[in-house]
């Protein structure tokens, strides 16, 4: 199993997420926001958080253009899995691999605690470790993580069980209470909170570690 | 030549930048305002020939965000 973990200037979780990869078995390489291609028979790609590009214009929006995320777009295309956290999340909003977008926390305060999150569904890959309606403890630490999506996609997310994660006590403003959604395909999951940074006995609890273990074994190359 | 891009958070929108710039005019005494849209302005020096349909594509893909932003060219 290998996993890819993109770097970009400003990112700062991409260890930490190579980290998490590496506990749940899979071989991790670290691939530079300059290059052009994921190496070859990757099977889920890492897109971390951090303050790419120092956050300049909108979070995640020069990310989106690099190089490196056109292939990580085709890589989604062809139905290779993704998944993004917090500024990864971001990013893969604003190259369309998912609805949406992040807006500015509506307390306009960044903010950096564990929160409780509901697990919405237990159909992916990413959450079938978990039981719909499990309530876990994840950190978050964003500005802007206030998820905003039309009526009309927030309906089609719900339709389609595509919401993974709810806030229990909303920090941000995010409609729905929305902390992370999946692609129409199940298999790219945007996500704000960092299960990689609950993934230890050492970060003070591990109830993100079951995001991680549940890609090990379920992932095939695309 | 030179165009200039006003970039705003579309109606419907929270902005709550502008509503913390509201609530500050209206402390400091300001009671008329009724509501503040923070938006953002790009200026952008163009090469002789640069059409408003290229600038007009820079907003697409990249200066505005049309999930949530609407945007304005205005070529000078």
């Amino acid at each position: 199993m290998k996993a890819a973990v993109v770097v970009f200037p400003g990112s700062n979780c991409d260890r930490d997420l190579a980290v998490a990869f590496e506990q749940a078995g899979f071989d991790v390489s670290m691939v530079w926001h300059k290059d052009s291609t994921l190496p070859a028979d990757v099977d889920i790609v890492g897109v971390p958080g951090g303050f790419s590009y120092g956050d300049y214009l909108r979070c995640g929006a020069i990310a989106a253009q690099s190089p490196i995320c056109q292939a990580v777009v085709d890589h989604a295309n062809r139905g290779g899995y993704a998944i993004g956290i917090c500024n990864g999340f971001q990013i893969l909003t604003e190259t369309g691999i998912l609805p949406g977008a992040l807006l500015r926390n509506a307390g306009l305060k960044y903010i950096c605690r564990t929160v409780d999150l509901k697990v919405e569904t237990s159909s992916s890959v990413f959450t079938e470790g978990y039981s719909a309606g499990d309530v876990i403890g994840i950190p978050i630490a964003h500005h802007d993580g206030n998820y905003f999506a039309d009526d009309k996609t927030v309906a089609a997310l719900q339709d389609q069980d595509r919401i993974a994660f709810t806030y229990v006590d909303n920090p941000n403003g995010s409609v729905a209470d929305i902390a992370g959604i999946l692609s129409e395909n199940r298999r790219v999951l945007g996500m704000m909170p960092h299960p990689e940074r609950a993934a230890d006995e050492g970060h003070g609890g591990t109830d993100g570690t079951a995001v991680f273990r549940a890609l090990a074994g379920m992932v095939t190359t695309a | 030549m030179k165009a200039r891009v006003h970039v705003m958070l579309k109606n419907g929108v929270l902005d709550p930048q502008g509503e913390a710039v509201r609530h500050a005019l209206g402390a400091m005494g300001f009671d008329k305002v009724e509501g503040v849209r923070q938006g953002k302005v790009i200026d952008l020096d163009l090469a002789e020939g640069t059409t408003e349909a290229d600038v007009t594509e820079m907003c697409e893909k990249l200066l505005a965000n049309t999930v949530i932003e609407s945007y304005s060219i205005e070529m000078v």
